[in-house]
């Protein structure tokens, strides 16, 4: 079994054309399919077979943490060290829990009381972690691309924990892992999932499609056509290299029979830019509410990344619906990190020995 | 071994577990993925025969606990742990097909002490092959095989491998694979 090679983790053009999804006719033997990334700095090198990996060890994942003593001996004395240069706390804390299940050594560093504010460089700080011991490395920066960038100096693995607008693949794999577990029939190829929201601005978003296309979703992307400029274009290069999806300003044409809704936060900013004329007039227009999910499927799925401006891009009493699965991703991100870490920390030892390098 | 042999030496475990416990009060079988797995079952199908009793029977995957993961070039796939009964004060038996270095039963009692505390813990293997590396020995043996490092001990089960059988093959070195037995 050699799919395709994606041999190109470490680029740094992530936006080029994805690789030809490989055939799935052949059941091969679980043990046969290798992880072969050095680094998860996007999911768009990441194959069907790749997702099925990930998605198998996060089953895995999922058992040790519904044990009396969720913790596991896999990482000993090993160093996950996360550099957080944008607020964040479910993903930090998240990539801390699922680091400390696998036991690990975690350090924490916040770049706001580091030497950053000094005017350390992005590259000065990373030979600095890997000189205190870091060998796995969990970054998020407000820079897309940066996590490349660390991925060349670094030694040891780069895992985005989300860069600019760019790419969010934790966040992308436990979406695709919640609605795997969540949907009948534990896929969700032909299924109709739509994001919903500010796409423009959003990593998520385009991390997600990069997954669910792979993975045979049928995506949707819907929100004001402010926000989502350069997207149609980007959908007609999809459809030449089979990962079609769909963008539309129409609510109704969306959600119509959806199986899974995902909306994205509506940053209060994006007011200041003119793209957005009023935070209520997004809500009336866009905001995820009973009545309009009542056009969706009966059982969909509603979803959201976090963290939530209830009664923006959706209404409180969905989000706390018998159809939200907001916080199942909570718990599955958990799972699907430690699965990372845990497929990572095989390929982690020595400089340049994987992904062709 | 043949098929027969493998029947006969599982069947003769099932008497030996029952006999050593005094009974199957408190008795629980695990075994080890993967073929341990199918192979506490049929010891628990033989004790069901002989004793009318049916003895719980968990699956235990070890490979978080493996402390060669740092050695192998890729992370073993996991295939799952499922211990639906309480370990605390039972008998466990641990189920392997090979027993060779001991690492495997070393890293399978770590993973059991996280679960519970049993009263006891044995152990029963189709094939001890020699050359352990711990002081570890197993209680229950089908059969003993003197082989050398440079031989492989594959054993076969009709559930995984869709027949009965041990083969000894002789590879090149022992090199460290992806699935190492025992």
């Amino acid at each position: 079994m050699n799919p395709a090679a994606p041999d190109v983790a470490r680029e740094p053009t992530a936006t080029e054309a994805a690789p030809a999804i490989p055939a799935v006719d052949a059941a091969p033997e679980p043990q046969s399919i290798p992880w072969r990334h050095r680094h998860v700095l996007d999911v768009d090198v990441l194959t069907a077979d790749d997702l099925d990996l990930v998605m198998r060890t996060t089953d895995a994942m999922r058992e040790v943490l519904e044990r009396p003593i969720a913790k596991v001996p896999a990482l000993r004395g090993r160093n996950v060290t996360i550099l957080f240069y944008e607020a964040s706390t479910r993903t930090r804390v998240s990539f801390e829990v699922a680091a400390k299940n696998l036991s690990a050594d975690v350090v924490n560093i916040a770049a706001s009381t580091s030497s950053v504010t000094k005017g350390e460089s992005l590259v000065d700080t990373i030979r600095t972690v890997e000189a205190l011991g870091a060998q796995m490395l969990v970054m998020r920066h407000s820079v897309s691309g940066a996590p490349y960038l660390a991925a060349e100096v670094f030694g040891g693995s780069v895992l985005n924990g989300g860069d600019g607008w760019h790419a969010h693949p934790t966040q992308a794999l436990l979406d695709l892992y919640t609605m795997r577990q969540e949907l009948p029939g534990g896929s969700v190829e032909g299924r109709k999932v739509v994001i919903l929201g500010d796409v423009l601005h959003s990593r998520v978003a385009r991390s997600n499609i990069w997954s669910l296309t792979a993975a045979g979703a049928d995506v949707w992307l819907c929100g004001p056509s402010t926000l989502l400029r350069g997207f149609e274009a980007w959908a007609a290069r999809g459809a030449a290299a089979s990962r079609r999806f769909h963008v539309t300003s129409s609510i109704d044409d969306a959600l119509r029979d959806a199986d899974v809704v995902m909306a994205l936060r509506i940053q209060r900013e994006r007011m200041a830019s003119g793209l957005l004329p009023s935070l209520r007039e997004y809500a009336a227009r866009f905001g995820l509410t009973r009545q309009r999910l009542a056009a969706a499927k009966p059982d969909a799925l509603v979803m959201h990344p976090g963290p939530m401006n209830e009664g923006v891009e959706i209404a409180p009493d969905v989000a706390v619906s018998a159809q939200s699965r907001i916080t199942d991703q909570v718990t599955n991100g958990v799972a699907v990190r430690m699965a990372l870490l845990y497929l990572l920390a095989g390929v982690a030892e020595g400089r340049g020995t994987v992904d062709g390098r | 071994m043949t098929p027969d042999e493998i029947r006969r030496a599982t069947i003769r475990m099932s008497h030996e577990i029952v006999e050593k416990q005094a009974g199957t009060a408190g008795l629980v079988l695990i075994g080890i993925q993967r073929r341990g797995v199918p192979l506490a079952r049929r010891i628990a199908a033989g004790i069901l025969e002989h004793e009318g009793v049916e003895v719980p029977v968990g699956a235990l995957d070890i490979t978080f606990y493996r402390d060669d993961l740092s050695l192998i070039a890729q992370q073993p796939v996991v295939k799952g742990t499922e211990l639906p009964f309480d370990l605390n004060g039972r008998t466990v038996v641990l189920v392997d097909d090979v027993l060779y270095t001991g690492r495997t039963i070393r890293a399978a009692m770590d993973a059991l002490v996280d679960f519970g505390r049993p009263q006891a813990i044995r152990l029963a293997v189709l094939v001890d092959r020699g050359h352990r590396e711990l002081p570890i020995r197993a209680d229950h043996v089908g059969k003993n095989v003197p082989t050398s490092r440079e031989e492989q001990v594959q054993v076969q089960l009709e559930e995984t491998d869709g027949t009965d059988g041990v083969v000894i093959s002789r590879v090149p070195e022992p090199a460290v694979t992806a699935e190492p037995v025992g």
